[in-house]
């Protein structure tokens, strides 16, 4: 038979991961203060159900969430609560956030499970317990991960595939995760697939990540069905579509979803963090965190308290060289260039790149000679080009209407092959803005 | 083979198709047609003709149906001069009308000069873009970012960009179309009637030294407007303060006296956006 193992087009950036892909997973010590957007998540944001003054111990709730799309927020340290007010957020806007005053050393302080042991538990318990102890998807998009996992009845999961392809360049995070905590990644799918009722379970990792996958085989259980499949690397691998492509040769229809062809994709890091708030019996209040970049005196794999603020984090990575030009949260080709160091760090950051002036070209753009470089590229078979016109002339229904806007996952494929540097992912992603904010008047 | 039968033949088929779907088209006008007042196509041609969709219709012939029906007045049309309004209302023999003269005001004052950027935004030169890169890196995120998307999209050249980056509305030119009010990432301009003259030009919620720090002439919260302005005129609203052009009437600019930053201004006219508008923030720094 033959193996398709990845999907068509898509590009090959360098993958720059060896900064960071051999340090071991270190504890950042705690910062000062910590602050905890109440909008971390796919979804609508927490309701905050503490007081200013309020004593807090790490782990203890303190925004509930609103409505089922929407994820609780525990305190990541324990302090008191200082001030309910606007903070930076990772998107460039300032939005409502909680500030706690962390106090020195008292988070090391042992305490009774918030999260109850897996075993006891039935398929809704799990569930349950996977919803109040806040977990979301790590890989980016903060996707409350309970709803990924109840999907509606007359959609059936038949597997369950574990998203270990890391395809950003630079990030290391569910690198780390998976050749150091092997055991949580399969205890996660023990629990995933126990909620699913699911039996069949494939975890796809890019060959880059030799010791990934020599480890999740190493410690593979014997009485599982998982397969743990080395795929051909590729950018943009790890966005879900892709990912099911590769490993099933299905393709997702526009507008639908990976549980419309029976199957249910959670990153590697997430799956971890299922695991890992059962083992600790503590909620998702901290998360691994790559650190790297030329513009970073010591790059670093750091398990990160949720909330604690950019500054203190590069301070504690050595801080930044004289060098550096740009920070970024996430990867380089989808992640979000920072401008506010007070900008904290939340569930869905997985890495902070700072970049060196080497390592960032800024080029003029020049007119589209029409090579069609960024329709081979495009991992969804849009044509960017058009696109492109479109957009420059501000034709932006037309974008969605006729030319599929909307099936774009802003990859960003299209801008790193372009000759002309047209940045045509940023001009995509400024027509879908502007549809979604002129919706609500029409 | 041609032969001279052929072309006969062929003459005739085609005259006599011809003839038949001529007859056709001609019965279908007569039992098809629909008559249509003659007066709408003529205040149509008495309109402006930009189709801007000021007057909440969609462009100017559907005005023209309306105007025709009675159900709306010639003053409902800001494009027009009072000319052309005399025009259509002679024209038509009807009232004028009395409408309400709106302008685009921009709800900032923070020029480069005034509002730092915590970064610099290297990409495509729009609003919308740079707006899309980190909110565009400026200090204050709800600042506008000066590049101009609302000058571009002007179809009456209404806006120009002063020395200090900051889109200026011409009175006279603006015809309250909405088109900048789109245009917008940070949904800085608002339309309003010319008498509103107390004006909060600022949108960022912040207070205190937070607001100042990340612009010289931002609302910070302080209150004096609202001890100054008439009872319950000026609430402060999550660090901003907001009037209620409820009451306008109340309005008078010993509102704006004590304000330290000059984020609340009296404006008669055009916005004063240029260097003028830190006579406030001077005169603070030399108390």
């Amino acid at each position: 038979m033959f193996d398709r193992l990845t999907f068509r087009h898509g590009v090959h950036p360098p993958e720059l991961k060896q900064l960071t892909a051999h340090l071991k997973i270190r504890r950042l010590p705690y910062p000062k203060e910590v602050v905890l957007p109440l909008s971390q998540h796919t979804g609508k944001p927490a309701k905050p159900i503490v007081r200013v003054s309020d004593r807090v111990e790490r782990g203890d709730l303190i925004a509930e969430a609103d409505g089922w799309v929407s994820s609780p927020i525990h305190a990541s340290a324990s302090g008191t609560i200082t001030e309910l007010g606007l903070s930076p957020h990772p998107d460039g806007t300032f939005k409502p956030a909680l500030y706690i005053a962390v106090e020195p050393y008292s988070a090391q302080l042992p305490r009774p499970r918030l999260v109850p042991d897996w075993r006891g538990l039935d398929r809704d318990g799990l569930l349950h317990a996977v919803q109040h102890a806040g977990v979301v998807g790590l890989g980016g998009a903060a996707f409350p991960t309970h709803v990924k996992l109840k999907p509606p009845p007359d959609k059936p999961i038949e597997m369950i595939l574990v998203n270990g392809c890391e395809c950003e360049p630079y990030l290391t995070t569910d690198h780390r995760t998976m050749v150091e905590y092997p055991n949580r990644i399969h205890l996660g799918v023990r629990i995933m697939m126990k909620i699913l009722g699911v039996s069949k379970v494939v975890i796809g990792v890019e060959r880059n990540k030799p010791d990934a996958v020599e480890a999740l085989e190493r410690t593979r259980p014997a009485d599982l069905d998982v397969t743990v499949l080395p795929l051909t690397v590729k950018y943009p691998q790890g966005a879900e579509k892709m990912l099911i492509e590769a490993v099933t040769g299905r393709e997702v229809p526009s507008g639908k979803l990976p549980l419309d062809v029976g199957l249910v994709v959670q990153n590697a890091a997430s799956v971890g963090t299922i695991a890992e708030v059962f083992e600790t019996g503590l909620p998702l209040v901290e998360r691994i965190v790559t650190v790297t970049g030329l513009g970073i005196r010591k790059p670093a794999n750091l398990i990160v308290p949720v909330g604690t603020k950019l500054r203190d984090l590069l301070d504690a990575c050595g801080g930044m060289t004289d060098d550096a030009r740009e920070i970024v949260f996430g990867g380089p080709m989808m992640g979000a260039a920072q401008a506010n160091l007070d900008t904290p760090l939340t569930k869905g950051t997985t890495g902070v790149i700072v970049l060196a002036e080497r390592e960032c070209k800024t080029q003029d753009s020049y007119p589209c000679i029409r090579c069609g470089h960024c329709l081979d590229a495009c991992p969804v078979f849009l044509n960017p080009q058009q696109l492109g016109k479109l957009a420059a002339a501000g034709r932006y229904d037309e974008m969605a209407a006729a030319y599929h806007l909307n099936d774009c996952m802003l990859c960003g494929c299209c801008s790193y092959v372009c000759p002309s540097n047209i940045p045509l992912s940023q001009q995509f992603a400024a027509a879908r803005v502007a549809l979604r904010q002129r919706k609500p008047a029409a | 083979m041609l032969s001279a039968s052929s072309f006969l033949v062929s003459a005739a088929v085609l005259g006599g198709v011809g003839t038949f779907f001529a007859s056709v088209i001609a019965l279908a006008r007569k039992k098809l047609y629909v008559w249509e007042d003659p007066r709408i196509d003529a205040v149509a041609n008495l309109l402006p003709g930009n189709n801007c969709g000021a007057c909440g219709l969609a462009g100017c012939r559907a005005f023209a149906e309306r105007l025709v029906e009675g159900a709306i007045q010639p003053a409902n049309c800001t494009v027009a001069s009072p000319d052309m309004r005399e025009d259509i209302a002679g024209y038509l023999g009807v009232d004028v009308g009395a409408a309400t003269t709106r302008v685009a005001r921009l709800l900032c004052a923070g020029g480069c000069d005034v509002a730092p950027n915590n970064a610099d935004y290297l990409g495509l030169q729009t609003c919308r873009a740079a707006a899309a890169v980190a909110g565009g890196g400026k200090a204050c995120a709800w600042g506008c970012l000066g590049l101009a998307d609302c000058r571009d999209v002007c179809d009456f050249d209404a806006i120009y960009m002063n020395e200090v980056d900051l889109p200026v509305v011409i009175p006279e030119k603006c015809t309250a179309c909405g088109d900048c009010v789109e245009a917008c990432p940070k949904d800085l301009f608002t339309l309003m009637p010319v008498e509103q003259k107390l004006i909060v030009q600022c949108k960022n919620l912040l207070e205190g030294d937070e607001a100042t720090t990340a612009c010289a002439v931002a609302c910070n919260a302080c209150g004096r407007c609202v001890a100054d302005g008439a009872p319950g005129l000026i609430e402060i609203v999550h660090g901003l303060a907001v009037i209620d052009y409820d009451k306008n009437a109340t309005a008078s600019p010993d509102a704006i006296t004590r304000c330290p930053t000059g984020a609340i201004v009296w404006v008669d006219g055009a916005q004063q956006l240029g260097p003028e508008r830190l006579e406030k923030v001077l005169e603070g720094a030399g108390r």
